[in-house]
């Protein structure tokens, strides 16, 4: 029953921050849409191989985009990155090269303007990759212990069997990853509306509990100026009662570990426990939704550390992600049985009675384990490489937010 | 396993919880027994509603996933399906189009 019993020591990819990776990729990242092609074509052709495609679409600057790339491509999955210019775009690939090379990875940039265009950036780029694979099978490897992995998760595709089954066991996987040592993330603040102060009274000091309280209101904001409903008369129907009951279903997630910390994209948490990750933008809402889709989100709990992320789905979500494995928990027994190829673990049991919410918990802890020592996820196996990142803006996170 | 009744329909989340949920469908005249009381239900419960898993006092908080979901609005007796009817928000007023849409009585 304790997991302290079967935490075994894994081995891990270590990088020069000390931080240990639990894959060994190379990422190529186009810097604007306009190289996405060529970084495609490139990917492309190390199909099976540890080649991931991500990027930033967007030709004007963005400091959080900025971010998110530099912390990506430093992520301890990670091996190297070939960053993929056209030349023109506003991005500052000069120092984003800089600050991967300043971690040791091999890095190296195909400007397509100065290469002479998309033939010669491509063969240019795949020569580059090539020899970078060689390169990064020497990294060292070091014992991994549980208490250094970073776990992320978030839910997408929800019907009214998440907050009753896969949710609830994620946070029992969570509850015993803390007690192990690692650093566990949850977010989705904008469906957490009516438990702020259930949340605030389980952070570590006031102070962070007020901030837990303002992160979950500046999202009911955000969320009403989007005109997003927070409670739809279909989920009476389902059987939800209160605007409380139904953000149970994000907020459970959380398991019961004191709150730790509230980190914004791209902070890492340095200590274990449980962190809420603010993925909302700060100040008046500027561009659009906090985040157009599950994959947004993916991606900045991955910007966060994140070695691996629990994705729970009641209606049945395929996705994966670059750079980072994710495990699938299936809600819906129904679901499950129709998309069993996509899902690694069956929390549907738990409604027909075949399993108890400890014994799935334990089931995603066992499974972590398992994908953190080298087995391939569904979405992994299948091939999945998902990623999208957009504009947003934050303020940099306060000093009471990681009072630890 | 955290079935509750002799039924097994009736599921407890957590440990901390006052309500279970109905993972199979309960019919009028149905009979279980839940925390100790011998109970039959008067009516149809749909899967993913919830029934008190205890007497629960007016004005007690109603705890769901170990978390309050609201205050209780009367008595709710053990096994009595909790709803609208009988639980408000301690956090805003539902609104929803009509409650006989749950089949509430």
């Amino acid at each position: 029953m304790s997991p302290s019993n079967n935490s075994p020591t894994l081995q891990g990819f270590l990088r020069s921050d000390g931080r240990k990776g639990i894959r060994n990729c190379i990422v190529v990242a186009y810097l604007v849409e306009c190289a996405h092609h060529v970084a495609r074509e490139i990917v492309d052709s190390f199909r099976g191989q540890s080649v991931h495609l991500i990027g930033f679409g967007g030709c004007y600057p963005n400091a959080y985009a900025d971010r998110m790339m530099n912390k990506l491509c430093t992520h301890p999955n990670v091996g190297g990155a070939l960053l993929l210019s056209l030349g023109c775009e506003s991005f500052n690939r000069h120092r984003l090269a800089e600050a991967i090379a300043r971690t040791g990875r091999p890095v190296s940039t195909v400007v397509i303007q100065q290469t002479g265009g998309t033939r010669k950036s491509i063969d240019a780029g795949k020569t580059w990759v090539e020899q970078a694979l060689q390169q990064i099978v020497e990294v060292p490897r070091a014992p991994l212990h549980v208490n250094e992995l970073v776990v992320g998760t978030v839910c997408g595709g929800s019907d009214a069997t998440s907050g009753i089954s896969a949710n609830p066991a994620v946070g029992r996987a969570f509850d015993m990853l803390v007690e192990q040592g690692a650093a566990t993330i949850f977010e989705e603040t904008g469906e957490m509306i009516g438990l702020e102060n259930v949340m605030s009274a389980r952070a570590v000091t006031p102070e962070l509990g007020h901030e837990l309280k303002a992160s979950v209101e500046k999202a009911a904001y955000y969320y009403k100026q989007m005109g997003h409903a927070s409670f739809a008369p279909g989920n009476a129907e389902g059987g939800l009662t209160t605007i409380e009951e139904k953000s149970i279903g994000a907020y459970c997630k959380s398991g019961d570990s004191p709150i730790s910390g509230l980190i914004k994209p791209g902070d890492i948490p340095r200590k274990s426990g449980l962190y809420l990750l603010d993925v909302v933008p700060d100040g008046e809402p500027r561009f659009g939704f906090p985040n157009i889709n599950d994959n947004a989100e993916i991606a900045e709990l991955i910007a966060c550390g994140s070695h691996v992320i629990l994705f729970t789905t009641g209606r049945g979500s395929v996705v994966g992600s670059a750079i980072s494995p994710v495990i699938k928990i299936c809600a819906n027994p129904e679901t499950y049985e129709r998309m069993s190829d996509d899902m690694d673990v069956n929390a549907g049991k738990i409604l027909r009675l075949e399993a108890s919410v400890d014994e799935v918990g334990e089931e995603i802890y066992r499974k972590v384990l398992e994908v953190a020592s080298g087995a391939q996820s569904c979405s992994e196996s299948l091939g999945h490489q998902e990623f999208v990142l957009t504009y947003k803006s934050f303020d940099p996170i306060g000093p009471a937010c990681l009072p630890m | 396993m955290q079935t509750e009744g002799r039924s097994r329909k009736l599921l407890r989340i957590h440990r901390d919880d006052d309500v279970l949920i109905v993972v199979a469908p309960v019919c009028a005249g149905d009979q279980d027994l839940v925390d100790g009381h011998e109970v039959v239900f008067t009516q149809n419960i749909a899967i993913g509603h919830k029934v008190a898993a205890r007497d629960i006092k007016a004005g007690e908080k109603v705890y769901k996933c170990g978390v309050p979901i609201g205050s209780a609005k009367e008595m709710i007796p053990a096994g009595a399906h909790i709803h609208l009817h009988n639980l408000k928000s301690d956090y805003i007023v539902t609104y929803t189009l009509d409650k006989d849409h749950v089949s509430v009585k």
